[in-house]
C-alpha cells in the first residue's frame, strides 16, 4: 500500500514538472492565463452602443448624480501640483457645492507620492481618502525596488489608496510573470492601503490584451482594476471598461473574489458618466453600485455632476460660474 | 503621525434625500425611465383605402377589417378588405404603367424617384418608425435603429443600379419582367416592402404589394410616401386583405413574377399556385438556425450575439438563431452567462426605447408560440424564463431558454417564430456540421469561434444561404440573402436581388 502510494507520488511530482516545462512559466501562471478567453472587437462596441442609449431620468437620475459624486477619485496629476493647489483641492473634495449640504462629499483625492502629507493633513476629520499613484507613475519605467519604496513611502506619507502601474513593456515582451510578481509585491508594500492597478489600456491596444492583463492584476491581488493613467490616449472608453467588468465578474465566479474597477482619464461630463453607470449595472448589477467597488478617475467631471443636480432640482442651467474651479 | 483609515461609508441612504425613502438594504433607485417615443408623430386616420393607380380607393364592396396594436389589443385604424375585383384592378393598372411608362423611363429616371423615396424615407423615419412599433408590436429601439434606416438604404442600394442593368450582369442584356405580384409578411412590414419594391422597380418592373393583415398600416402610409415623390399612378400598387387575396394576387394571369417573403406552408401553397405557368417566382420561407459556439469562441460576445440572434424582433425572425449549438467543455458556463444576460431583457411596451423585447405580433401567433413551448416541456426539455413582468394587456411572452434539449425534440425542429432558444451541445465540429444541417430548413447560421480557418471550413459544409461569423442577424442591401432547402429558393439583395427582377437576353 505505501509502495504505491509512493510511486503515485513520484507520478504526480513528474506531471506537474511537466506542465511547469509546457507552461514555460513557473506557477501556475500558464493555466491562469490559458483560461481567459477571447474579446470580440466589433461585439464589445456594438454592445456599448446599446447600452449607451438607455435613458435615465428624475428621481433614478438624480441618485447616480450623487452617487457618480460619491465614486469620484478627485485628482490632480501634474508637474506644477503645489501644496496650495493640493489644499484647494482637498477643500472642493470634502465640500463640492459650499453651503449645500446634501452634496456629498467624492471619495478620494488623487496626488503624487509627495504631496500625501499635505492632503492628508487637509482631509482630516472628513471621510474622503488620499490615493496616492506610485510605483514610478505614469510610465512604470524605473527599478523594482523604487517601486517598492515609493509605495512604502507613500502608505507611510498617510495614503489609503494605492495607485500603481502595470509594467506594459514586461506585459508586451509576455513577461507576465514579471508584471504578476511586481504587483504581487507592491500589494505586500501598500499593506493596508487598497491597491489600484492600472493597466494602461491604451498602450495595450486590443481588447484581448486588456482581459488578459485585468485577470493578471485581479489574481496578483488587485483590489481595483484601473484603466489609464490620463496620460496616455486613450485614456478611459466605455468599451475598453465592459471588457473590464467582464472579467471582474469572470473572475468573481471563478473565485470568489470581489475586484472593484475604476475608469479614469477623459470622462468630463455626467452624461457620460451614468453612460458608465449603466455599463457597470447591466454587467455586475447592483452591488458593485458603490464607491467601494467603482471609481471614477476624474477631475473636471465633478463641476459638470453639480451642474446636472442643480438643473435637475431647479430646471434650470446655472452658468459655469456658480461653480468653483480649483 | 496616526495613520487612520477612514471608512467610506456603505451607499444605503446615508446621503440620500428623505425623499427617496431609502433605508438600510432597501434596494437602489435605478430605474430606466420610461422614456416612450410620442405618437402624435403618426397621424392615424380612422380608415385606410386600398392604393390602386396612384389613388386611394374603398374595397369593392367596401369591406374594412380593423388593425390593432399587439402591445394593447387596441383598434388602430379600419382597412379595406379588397376583393378579387380589386386585386384585378391593381394588376391592370400596373400593367399599364408598366408598358406605357415605368418600362419605357430611362434608368437615370426611375433612379430619381428611387433616391427621393429613400430620401423621404429618411426624412420621415421617425413617423415609420412609430408606426411601424405601433402596428407591429417590435421595440422602437429595432425600427428606429434597424428596420427604417435598412429600408431606406435598401431603396439607395437599388436606385444605384437603376441605370447601370448594362453593367450589372456582363454580356446579357437585362429586361424587366412585367408585373410583379409580392406578398410580405408581418414580422418586418417595411424592410420587406423595401427588399420587393427597390429592386422591381430599379429594373423597370411595377408592382402589386400585399402586405400582411396584421400589418398594413406601414405599407399604407408608404403609398402616401410615393404620392408625395410624385411616382407615375400604378408604378407602386398596395392591396390589403386576408391571405385568400394574396393567393388571387399569385394565380392572376396578368402577373409575370411572383416574390414571397412567409411560411415554409404558405410558400408551398404559393408554388403550387404558380406551377405550370412561366411566372417567375422567389420564396423565402421559414428557418430554423443553428447558432453555433465552440469552446475558443469570445464568450461574451457570443452571449450578445445569442440574444440578438433569437430575441431580436421577438424572435420573430425567420433567420432567428433559435437552435443554440454549444460545445459541451464550455456549456455550464455559456448557460450561466445566458441566464444571467436574460435577467436583464427589458419586456415591455415597444415604444419605450429602453425596451429590448416587444410585443408578439398577433394573439395566433403568441397561441402557437405557447402551444410549441407547453410541447417542449412535455417533451422533458429544461424551461427557464427570467423573471420579469409583462404588461396587463397585449401579446407579451417572456424571453425562454431550453436546455436539455434533443434533436427529437419538437422545438429543436419546427420554427417557432418567437422568443424561444433551444439549446443543444456537441463535441466536435463534425458533429457541430451535422446536427446544424439536420433539419428541413437552411436559411441561416451563425459560427462563434476565433479560428479563422474554422470559420472558412464551416461556411462551406453548412446547407444554409447566410452564414454569419461572430455576429448574427446582420444586414446589409449589398449583400444577398435567401435560402436552402425548405428555407425557399432565389436571393433578395444585391445584384442577385436584382437579378430576380430581369430577364436576361443576349446582346
Amino acid at each position: 500500500m505505501t509502495t504505491t502510494q509512493h510511486r503515485d507520488s513520484l507520478t504526480r511530482e513528474r506531471a506537474n514538472e511537466l506542465i511547469r516545462a509546457w507552461d514555460a512559466r513557473p506557477g501556475t501562471l500558464g493555466s491562469l492565463l490559458g483560461r481567459v478567453t477571447a474579446v470580440d472587437q466589433v461585439g464589445v462596441e456594438e454592445r456599448v452602443e446599446a447600452l449607451r442609449r438607455r435613458s435615465i431620468k428624475k428621481a433614478s437620475k438624480l441618485w447616480a448624480l450623487d452617487l457618480a459624486i460619491r465614486m469620484i477619485d478627485l485628482t490632480t496629476l501634474e508637474g506644477k501640483d503645489t501644496p496650495g493647489k493640493v489644499r484647494a483641492l482637498c477643500a472642493k473634495a470634502v465640500h463640492p457645492l459650499p453651503g449645500d449640504p446634501t452634496i456629498p462629499s467624492v471619495a478620494a483625492v488623487c496626488v503624487y507620492p509627495a504631496l500625501v502629507a499635505e492632503a492628508k493633513e487637509a482631509l482630516r476629520g472628513s471621510a474622503v481618502r488620499v490615493a496616492s499613484v506610485a510605483t514610478g507613475f505614469p510610465s512604470g519605467q524605473t527599478f523594482r525596488e523604487v517601486k517598492i519604496a515609493e509605495t512604502r513611502a507613500a502608505v507611510d506619507a498617510g495614503a489609503d489608496e494605492i495607485d500603481m502601474v502595470i509594467d506594459r513593456g514586461a506585459f508586451l515582451a509576455g513577461d507576465y510573470r514579471a508584471v504578476f510578481e511586481e504587483i504581487v509585491e507592491v500589494k505586500e508594500a501598500a499593506g493596508p492601503a487598497h491597491l489600484k492597478v492600472i493597466l494602461e489600456t491604451g498602450e495595450l491596444e486590443t481588447y484581448d490584451n486588456v482581459r488578459r492583463a485585468s485577470v493578471l492584476a485581479m489574481a496578483a491581488g488587485a483590489d481595483f482594476i484601473k484603466t489609464s493613467t490620463g496620460k496616455v490616449q486613450p485614456a478611459a472608453t466605455l468599451p475598453v471598461t465592459l471588457v473590464m467588468l467582464e472579467a471582474i465578474r469572470d473572475f468573481e465566479r471563478q473565485t470568489g473574489r470581489v475586484v472593484g474597477m475604476k475608469p479614469a482619464g477623459g470622462i468630463r461630463t455626467a452624461k457620460e458618466a451614468i453612460q458608465y453607470l449603466v455599463v457597470l449595472y447591466e454587467t455586475l448589477g447592483p452591488r458593485w453600485m458603490t464607491p467601494e467597488l467603482f471609481r471614477f478617475g476624474a477631475s473636471s467631471l465633478l463641476n459638470d455632476l453639480l451642474m446636472q443636480i442643480e438643473k435637475e432640482r431647479t430646471g434650470r442651467y446655472q452658468g459655469p460660474d456658480h461653480f468653483s474651479l480649483d | 503621525m496616526t495613520t487612520e483609515t477612514p471608512k467610506l461609508r456603505p451607499w444605503t441612504g446615508d446621503r440620500a434625500p428623505a425623499s427617496w425613502g431609502l433605508g438600510e438594504g432597501q434596494a437602489i433607485p435605478w430605474e430606466y425611465a420610461p422614456a416612450p417615443e410620442a405618437r402624435e408623430i403618426v397621424r392615424l386616420r380612422e380608415r385606410y383605402g386600398l392604393f390602386i393607380n396612384g389613388r386611394e380607393v374603398p374595397a369593392a364592396d367596401g369591406a374594412t377589417f380593423t388593425s390593432i396594436d399587439p402591445s394593447t389589443e387596441q383598434p388602430l385604424a379600419q382597412v379595406a378588405r379588397a376583393t378579387p375585383a380589386d386585386v384585378d384592378r391593381a394588376v391592370r393598372a400596373a400593367r399599364r404603367a408598366q408598358r406605357r411608362n415605368w418600362g419605357a423611363l430611362p434608368g437615370a429616371e426611375r433612379a430619381k424617384y428611387l433616391f427621393r423615396i429613400a430620401r423621404l424615407l429618411q426624412e420621415r423615419s421617425r413617423e415609420f418608425a412609430v408606426l411601424e412599433s405601433m402596428d407591429s408590436g417590435k421595440p422602437i429601439k429595432e425600427s428606429r435603429d434597424v428596420d427604417i434606416p435598412l429600408a431606406a438604404a435598401h431603396f439607395w442600394y437599388y436606385a444605384g443600379w437603376a441605370d447601370k442593368l448594362d453593367y450589372a450582369f456582363p454580356g446579357r442584356v437585362a429586361r424587366p419582367l412585367g408585373v410583379a405580384g409580392q406578398i410580405i409578411p408581418w414580422n418586418f412590414p417595411l424592410l420587406m416592402l423595401a427588399w420587393k419594391i427597390a429592386p422591381a422597380l430599379a429594373a423597370g418592373n411595377t408592382v402589386v404589394l400585399k402586405p400582411a393583415s396584421t400589418t398594413p398600416l406601414s405599407a399604407l402610409l408608404f403609398a402616401d410616401l410615393c404620392r408625395q415623390a410624385d411616382l407615375p399612378p400604378g408604378v407602386v400598387n398596395i392591396v390589403t386583405g386576408p391571405g385568400e387575396i394574396g393567393m388571387h394576387l399569385v394565380r392572376h394571369p396578368g402577373i409575370d413574377k411572383v416574390a414571397f417573403t412567409g411560411s415554409t406552408a404558405v410558400g408551398r401553397l404559393i408554388a403550387q399556385g404558380v406551377a405550370g405557368t412561366d411566372k417567375a417566382l422567389t420564396l423565402e420561407l421559414g428557418g430554423k438556425a443553428a447558432n453555433i459556439v465552440f469552446e475558443d469562441a469570445p464568450l461574451d460576445q457570443a452571449i450578445e450575439g445569442i440574444v440578438n440572434g433569437i430575441y431580436f424582433n421577438q424572435g420573430e425572425v425567420c433567420c432567428a438563431g433559435s437552435r443554440l449549438l454549444v460545445q459541451e467543455s464550455i456549456a455550464d458556463q455559456l448557460i450561466g452567462k445566458l441566464k444571467d444576460r436574460l435577467a436583464t431583457i427589458r419586456v415591455g411596451d415597444p415604444l419605450d426605447k429602453n425596451t429590448d423585447v416587444g410585443a408578439i405580433n398577433s394573439r395566433q401567433q403568441l397561441e402557437r408560440i405557447t402551444e410549441l413551448v407547453n410541447a417542449g416541456v412535455a417533451e422533458g426539455a429544461e424551461l427557464y424564463q427570467p423573471a420579469c413582468e409583462l404588461p396587463e394587456r397585449g401579446f407579451f411572452f417572456r424571453p425562454t431558454l431550453f436546455t436539455n434539449v434533443a434533436m427529437s425534440h419538437l422545438i429543436a425542429r419546427e420554427e417557432i417564430f418567437g422568443p424561444v432558444l433551444a439549446t443543444l451541445t456537441f463535441r466536435t465540429p463534425e458533429e457541430a456540421i451535422e446536427k446544424a444541417n439536420n433539419t428541413p430548413y437552411g436559411l441561416s447560421a451563425g459560427i462563434w469561434t476565433e479560428k479563422g480557418s474554422r470559420i472558412l471550413m464551416m461556411v462551406r459544409r453548412m446547407r444554409a444561404g447566410v452564414v454569419w461569423a461572430n455576429t448574427f442577424n446582420r444586414f446589409d442591401p449589398t449583400s444577398p440573402f435567401g435560402g436552402y432547402k425548405e428555407s425557399g429558393f432565389g436571393r433578395e439583395g444585391g445584384v442577385h436581388g436584382l437579378h430576380a427582377y430581369v430577364r436576361l437576353e443576349d446582346r
